[in-house]
Order: structure tokens, then sequence, then C-alpha cells
């Protein structure tokens, strides 16, 4: 019986005793990379021109579990269809990446980030202009 | 005439050195509780206010003292406010009559290193360390609330049971000294300290006096797990942070009481008295942490078995023990 209570005791005074070597991180300060197929916050992607990928299908808004996307498609003048207003609820996303799977026009990605936290309730809507690329300046 | 008042101001600077240093001590005990748990869980403890989490106790004070202070609805006002005073002050009490040190003599004036030696020093200690049982309780039972309630009765039974254990574990020692004044009980172990003779009296007093402070693997009067967390539920800022205080004073004292009786007090070769003293104290207080960091919590049932079926029969047959081998020899 007394023989237990003293190897917890050895245990804890071994991990005491080792003050350097912990298992937790001080997040701030160090950050968790995210492995390459985590489901973190949408990218809306840009062709090589710089054109908005996206042309409106309307898929995404039809395939989310959680009716998060906002999308109002139309068309520019020359009769190509583009999303008007593209936006995602944030509070309301599950990052299932269902709609990342069903774009025919691999127009939506989601990344790596997952710091989404705001302030304000209002930054949770996340915009065209927060979710597109941005654009590469052309080195050529 | 010049003398008494010469005593009362040496009385006067004692206890407030005394305080003082208790006060900061159960503040940073705090921090080094957080930071050694936490360094036996493998983990950092406290790293962002100061270096290495340091000024935290401070912080935590601000935060407690400037948060709101609640007091529940159909709450038992006066006993609600007053109960973790009843708590606290029977916890600051009794260091009164812990020596900590040898006589000293500045300028023809000798100092003894206690506030007051009182001649049944040890009988006001456990007197006075009762008393903190009705704050405990009065605070689970003026909340109103079922959990308070609970985490109070659990409370006062287990301290109970457990003040009868730990009151037979000193007796033994009491037998030795022929005295109940704590000083001659330092002064009789300056040849062999009482852990060597009395060495079950010492584990009955270890396991009692972790029971008595309602520490880990003890602390089932705030069992997080099932009583939210026990007669503090319903306390917020200062009056919770006057509970927690009283904890750690409590701490305090059962180690000095603990060193005094059974670990030489402040006797120890080449260091001063009173550093000897607080290593021993510092020792006590670290294998507290020890304890908790590595043991889970007793079962109520099991609690109240182990103090009734085995601790108190041990100490029983401790002190008639003692009192057959004092006959003969």
């Amino acid at each position: 019986m007394i023989k237990p209570l003293i190897q917890g005791l050895t245990l804890t005074l071994k991990h005491f005793l080792n003050p350097s070597k912990v298992v937790t991180m001080q997040y701030p300060d160090e950050k968790w990379t995210p492995y390459p197929r985590f489901r973190g916050l949408h990218e809306l992607q840009r062709d090589e021109d710089g054109k908005e990928k996206c042309v409106a299908c309307g898929l995404c808004s039809t395939v989310c579990p959680s009716e998060c996307i906002n999308l109002v498609g139309a068309e520019d003048k020359n009769g190509n269809r583009y999303a008007e207003t593209y936006e995602i609820d944030m509070f309301r996303c599950i990052f299932c990446g269902y709609c990342e799977e069903v774009c025919p026009e691999e127009a939506i990605f989601l990344r790596q980030d997952y710091e989404l936290a705001t302030e304000n309730v209002n930054d949770r809507i996340h915009n065209k202009e927060k979710l597109l690329v941005p654009l590469k300046k052309k080195s050529k | 005439m010049t003398n008494a008042i010469i005593i009362a101001i040496l009385a006067a600077i004692k206890i407030g050195i005394v305080i003082g240093v208790l006060l900061l001590v159960i503040a940073y005990l705090i921090w080094v509780e957080r930071k050694v748990m936490a360094h036996m869980q493998v983990r950092l403890g406290p790293m962002r206010v100061g270096w290495h989490g340091l000024l935290q106790p401070i912080a935590d004070g601000l935060k407690l003292i400037t948060k709101e202070d609640i007091i529940p609805a159909n709450a038992s006002k006066i006993l609600f406010v007053l109960s973790p005073v009843i708590a606290m002050i029977p916890a600051l009490l009794s260091i009164a009559v812990i020596p900590f040190g040898d006589t000293i003599t500045i300028m023809g004036v000798s100092i003894d290193m206690v506030i007051t030696d009182v001649n049944i020093g040890i009988l006001f200690i456990l007197a006075v360390s009762s008393v903190g049982v009705y704050g405990i309780l009065l605070g689970g039972w003026s909340s109103n609330n079922k959990y308070s309630l609970l985490g109070g009765l659990r409370s006062s039974a287990q301290m109970i049971s457990y003040e009868l254990s730990m009151g037979l574990s000193l007796i033994g020692v009491i037998m030795m000294t022929e005295s109940l004044s704590l000083v001659d009980t330092v002064n009789a172990q300056a040849g062999l300290w009482f852990v060597v003779l009395q060495p079950i009296a010492f584990v009955v007093y270890a396991i009692s006096a972790i029971a008595e402070t309602n520490r880990c693997p003890f602390d089932l009067p705030e069992a997080e797990t099932e009583l939210v967390s026990g007669f503090h539920t319903e306390y917020s800022s200062m009056k919770f942070a006057l509970f927690f205080m009283a904890e750690y004073a409590n701490i305090i004292t059962v180690s000095a009481v603990g060193v005094t009786f059974f670990l030489g007090g402040w006797r120890g070769p080449f260091l001063p008295p009173v550093v000897w003293f607080l290593i021993k104290m510092a020792l006590c207080i670290f294998f507290f942490v020890w304890l908790r960091s590595t043991f889970p919590r007793f079962r109520i049932d099991q609690l109240m078995q182990f103090a009734w079926k085995v601790l108190l029969p041990v100490a029983i047959v401790n002190v008639l023990i003692t009192g057959l081998v004092m006959s003969i020899l």
C-alpha cells in the first residue's frame, strides 16, 4: 500500500528536479504550426492575371451545412459572372471544408490561420476584401 | 514602569514583524505552490507578470480587491460577512506562541524570539485553530447554496474527526516533555529530535495536519468534481481571498507546530536559529505542495473510515506505548 504512494512521489519529484522539460507551449510567444491539411480561415483565389477565380455558381453556399456563406452573383461588361458579395459568417462556420471540396473553379481554400477571435461582433463577417488573396505585385 | 514600556514596545515590534512576514509569505506561498505544482506536472506555471511570474501575487491581490463583492439573495448577511473573518483570525492567532529562535540580547535587553511564551501554548493553538471550523461551517451555511452547505458540513465533520488524532499524536510528545509550553518543547529537543523518539506520532500528526488544513488529498470540503468549490462557492472578491489566505495561514501554522514538536524547532548547527526554523518550515510546506500535486482525492466514506478506524487507534496505541516505556525506564 505504501509502495505506490512512494512511486508517485518519486515521479513528481523527478519532474520537479528537471524544470527545463515542459510539455506546454507559451502560446502567444510560441505558436503551433498547423498541418498542411488543417482547415482554417478561408481564402478566395485569383488566377495568373489577378482576376478572381470565383464565378458565383453558388455551389458553396448550397453545400454549406451551417449556411454561413452569403453569395450574390453579378455579370461584368464582358458577360463573365463574378461574386458581387461574398461573405462568410465566422461564428456560424464549422470549418468542414465542403465549400473547398465542391468548388469547380478551385476558387476557395481553407488555409492555416486559426486566430479568428474578434473584439467587435460585426467583425465576425468576413467579406470579399478580407477573404481574397492580396494581389501579387508583378515582378516582371 | 520603564521595564513594562520596553516589553510592550518589544512585543508590538515582534507582532508587527511576524504579521508582516506572515502575510508576505502567504501571498508568495500561492506563487510557490503554483510554480512547484506546475513543474511537477511538467508545466511552467505563471510566467507573464514579472520575472517568472514573481509579481503574480500582487496582481492577484489587486484583482481580488477591485472585483465585485457579491452577497447572494437570501443569504444570511451578517454571518456571510463574518465567516471569512472567523476563518482568518484563528489562523493568524496561533502563530503567537510559536518560538522561532533562541533568546537574543541586544543592548542589555534580552529578547525572546517568540511573541508570547504561554505555559499552555499547544492547548492554545489547538483551541484557537478549532474555532476556524466555525468560519467554514457558517460560511457554507449562510451562503444559502446546497453545494456550500455540503462543503461546510463535510469540512466540519472532517476537521472534528482529524482534530482528535492530531491532539492524541501530540500527547506522546507532551508526556515526554511534561510541559504544554512550546519553548519547553523545543528545549527538550536539544539532544534528540522527537521525530526519532516518536515516529508513529509524527506520521499521524502529518496526516491529520493535512486533513485539518483541508489540503489535497483530503480537500473534500472543496471537492471541485462534486461540490463546485465547496463552502466558498458563493464567495467572491476579498472575502474569497480571506478564505484562501486562511487556508495558507493554516498550512504555515501546522507546519510550524510540526517543526516545533517533532523536528527540533529552531535547533540546528552552524546557521542562526531563525534560519533553521525557516528552512524546516519551507521543507514542510514543500511537502504539502508535493502531496497535492501527486495524490488524488479521498472519497468521503474512506476519509471518515481512515480517521476513526486507523488513525485514532494508532494514535491511542502510541500514547499507551509511550506511557508504558516511560514507566519502565
